[in-house]
This record gives C-alpha cells, sequence and structure tokens, in this order.
C-alpha cells in the first residue's frame, strides 16, 4: 500500500504542477501538453516515455487496489460476528472513509480519463486543444461538473491525509515526535494538493481563465 | 441505581448466541463494573437461572483476564482503565448498557462473555522470548541500556494482553499487542539475538491466527488500558522491514 501509494502520490504532485500552467496563457499550456508526448523524444521514439509513464501508474493502480482488496477481506473474515453497539470509531475522518473514498476516487479517475484524456465526454474533446477543453469542461452552465470534480478533490485529500501518514508508519516512522511531524505533513501535503487542483475549475468558474 | 443491561448470551462455542435484556435495580455507583456483574449473577443463581460467564482475576487492573465491550467501548468509557477497575459512578441511573463479548474470529467464544485468547500465547511462544543465560541475576551495571529506550521499553511491558486492541480495531488486528510485546524486546540489549527472527515468526503467528492486517487506523491505543502508544507498530514495521530485507539469519547460534 506505502509503495504504490507513494508512487501515485508524486504523480499527483506532478500533474497538479502541470495543471496550473493553465494560468501561463493557453499557448503555453497546449505546449506544454503537447510536450507531454514528446519527454525524450531524440532517446526514444513518439509517445514512447508517455506509455512508460502510462504503465508504471496501472501497475501502481492495480497493486494498490490488491492490497486495498486484502485487507479489506481479511478485516471481514477477522470479525465474522459485528458488535451489535458499536460507535463510530474514535479515528479520524479520512482513517474510516479510506475504502469508499478509495472507490470514489477510482470512479472519478475513469470519468476524468474519458472527460480530459480521450475526450468522450468533453464537450469539446480535442486532443490537440487542451487548453479549450478544460475551459469547456469548466463552464458556469456545466456547474455540475464542476461540483463533482470537487468533491473527488476533496476525497482525494482525505485519502492522502491518513495515507500519506500511514505510509511513513509502514516503511517504519518510529518516535512520537516524528508521529506528530508525518501527520502535520500529510495535512499540508493533502491541504496543498487539493487547494492547487481546485484551483484551476475555480479560476475557469470565475472567468479568471477563459 | 436502576439500570437496564443488554448481555450477550450464548452457552457454548457452537450456540448462535443473543442480546439478552436484565432489569438490574439498586446498584451502587461505588460498586465496580464486575461487582455489578456479581450481583447480578448471585440474583439469576437465587432465580434459578444461568448466571453470566464472564472473565476475571485479579481485579486490579494488572492481569489483563477481564475484558468487556461496554456501550461499544472496549473496556468501557473511562480512557485507561480496565473493565473491573471502572466504576458504575460513569454510568447515568436508568441508563441502558450493552455489554457483548471481544468480537474477533481469533477469539473465539466460549461462553456468553467469555472469549479464548490463546491466538497471543501463540504469538507469544513465536518469539516473545529471549534466550538469557540462568542463574543469579547478573550485576545491574553490567549491561547499560540508554534511558530513552529503558523508558519506551518499559512502556510495551506494560501490556497486560488483554486483547481491548483486537476488539477496538475495525480490521479485528492485533498488531498493537504484537507490537508490544516486540518492541519490549528489541529496545534492549537482552533482545538483540533474536531480534529479526523475532519479528518475522510473530507477524507470521499474528496473521496465522486470523487477526487482519494493520491500517494504522488508530483505534487500538484510545482503547488500551495500559496507553500503549501507537508508534509502537512503527518500531515493529521497521524490524520486519530490516529483517526481510536482510534474510533475518540472526537465529542464535548461527
Amino acid at each position: 500500500m506505502a509503495v504504490t501509494g507513494i508512487l501515485l502520490a508524486l504523480f499527483l504532485i506532478a500533474h497538479m504542477l502541470g495543471n496550473l500552467k493553465v494560468f501561463t496563457g493557453e499557448t503555453s499550456f497546449d505546449h506544454y501538453a503537447h510536450w507531454l508526448r514528446d519527454i525524450g523524444k531524440p532517446l526514444l521514439p513518439g509517445v514512447w516515455f508517455l506509455w512508460i509513464l502510462r504503465t508504471v501508474l496501472v501497475v501502481a493502480v492495480v497493486a494498490h487496489i490488491v492490497a486495498a482488496t486484502v485487507l479489506a477481506r481479511r478485516a471481514r473474515a477477522a470479525r465474522p460476528v459485528k458488535y451489535a453497539h458499536r460507535k463510530k470509531v474514535n479515528g479520524s475522518y479520512a482513517a474510516r472513509t479510506m475504502r469508499w473514498g478509495g472507490v470514489i476516487i477510482l470512479l472519478f479517475v475513469i470519468y476524468h480519463l474519458l472527460d480530459l484524456t480521450t475526450g468522450t465526454l468533453n464537450p469539446v474533446g480535442d486532443a490537440s486543444k487542451p487548453y479549450g477543453n478544460v475551459v469547456a469542461d469548466f463552464a458556469p452552465e456545466r456547474w455540475y461538473v464542476t461540483l463533482f470534480y470537487t468533491l473527488a478533490i476533496l476525497a482525494v485529500g482525505f485519502h492522502l491525509r491518513h495515507g500519506a501518514f500511514s505510509a511513513f508508519r509502514s516503511l517504519g516512522q518510529q518516535t512520537p515526535r516524528g508521529e506528530r511531524r508525518a501527520r502535520t505533513a500529510a495535512l499540508v501535503f493533502a491541504v496543498l494538493l487539493c487547494a492547487g487542483y481546485l484551483v484551476v475549475p475555480f479560476a475557469v468558474l470565475t472567468g479568471l481563465v477563459s | 441505581m436502576n439500570l437496564t443491561l443488554r448481555i450477550w448470551r450464548q452457552k457454548g462455542p457452537e450456540d448462535k448466541g443473543r442480546m439478552v435484556t436484565y432489569p438490574v435495580d439498586d446498584v451502587s455507583p461505588d460498586m465496580s463494573f464486575l461487582e455489578m456483574l456479581d450481583v447480578l449473577n448471585e440474583r439469576l443463581i437465587l432465580a434459578g437461572d444461568d448466571p453470566v460467564a464472564f472473565d476475571h482475576d485479579c481485579r486490579e487492573g494488572i492481569c489483563g483476564m477481564c475484558g468487556l465491550m461496554i456501550n461499544g467501548d472496549a473496556h468501557g468509557p473511562q480512557r485507561g482503565t480496565t473493565a473491573c477497575q471502572l466504576h458504575m459512578r460513569q454510568f447515568k441511573d436508568g441508563e441502558t448498557i450493552d455489554i457483548e463479548p471481544w468480537r474477533a474470529s481469533a477469539f473465539p467464544v466460549v461462553k456468553d462473555l467469555v472469549v479464548n485468547r490463546s491466538a497471543f500465547d501463540r504469538i507469544i511462544a513465536a518469539g516473545g522470548y529471549v534466550t538469557a543465560p540462568t542463574g543469579s541475576a547478573p550485576e545491574a551495571h553490567s549491561t547499560p541500556v540508554a534511558k530513552a529506550n529503558a523508558d519506551a521499553a518499559f512502556e510495551s511491558a506494560a501490556c497486560i494482553g488483554c486483547g481491548a486492541c483486537v476488539a477496538a480495531c475495525p480490521n479485528g488486528s492485533g498488531m498493537l499487542f504484537t507490537a508490544a510485546k516486540l518492541t519490549q524486546l528489541s529496545l534492549l540489549p537482552q533482545g538483540q539475538p533474536e531480534r529479526y527472527t523475532r519479528v518475522i515468526g510473530m507477524v507470521d503467528a499474528h496473521d496465522e491466527a486470523g487477526f487482519g492486517g494493520c491500517t494504522n487506523a488508530g483505534e487500538c491505543t484510545p482503547a488500551c488500558p495500559k496507553g500503549i502508544p501507537l508508534n509502537t507498530i512503527g518500531r515493529l514495521n521497521r524490524d520486519y522491514l530490516a529483517a526481510t530485507a536482510k534474510g533475518a539469519n540472526n537465529t542464535p547460534g548461527s
């Protein structure tokens, strides 16, 4: 869980930084998006690098889901008879919603790929004009897309808040002081990432990016 | 105090079991929770009924025998307290109290509120010991221990093995117990010879017993009557990583 989660979190950072290029204008953003397809070009032909990256990400996602399923199945088997009276757990909302949160994030990722990678569900859906796709996607009259996107990003934020701390712990974070630091770092990371992702649709919504 | 108890009654391991309601009148707020159950049992016996079976021994919070899920809290609402040290003044007059056994497939119910916790013994048997020369006690100064390590090891050694961590864990994991029993040894010089075989053996025994996996949900520490800190599990994780990376060949004599 920890290793695959860290790989995916690193991708989220890179993806967020890429998104923020939307504020540098249409030409620059489209140029960046086309460059993504050409990374490593003299060395690797065409979109090879992109496909290597996609393969790594898919393997990480599948391994992450397999590990989560194993844990969930073990948890179910470990308590065959449920408590008649059980309070909501003491721990954080983030820790308690990891499993359903993960399912929501997976559904969002599928939608997101159909929307902005293949363009199937995008009102413009022109692969050569990523900037136009983004602007059309979060247009004020498509407020429900922005709402769903916001909820999904918040789910990612909660998932990361517990996930980042849990990854540190699984990889051997062992002191009480380090635990406080790891929890703070996870919270700051989750908030920054959420803010970085949400600023784009709201900039489109308010007309800052058009 | 007048209370209504809803208690899990199960005749034996094969019985399906159910919650049964018992009104209990004239409970003193100064009684311990187990004394209140004793009063209920005396009344049940006088009425010709089967008394409620529950585990208990020292009744001073150090033996680890008692363990009840009280209103959904392992050992009841008071933190850092075993069920035997919990007093009825923690409850309100007229309250309904639900009492259930620990729920885990590794802890099968023997009868009513009594569960079989020998899965913990198997974890201990898999590595919760040190090889030490027998004979008279060695001179204390001959093996220096850093103060921080001594304190952390002592904190882990406070574990009484009651099983509240398993009962409270949403995954039914016994990782806090395993980590406590492991780090009380791995932090001390005497525990070094088997340090890495110990962690592999104990984690394997934990998984074989049918406990769930730890997801760092953090439910165990608030439920623990001895307050074993959550970072104890991080110590176990670090030893486990080191052991698997090294191939764990530090069996004594090898």
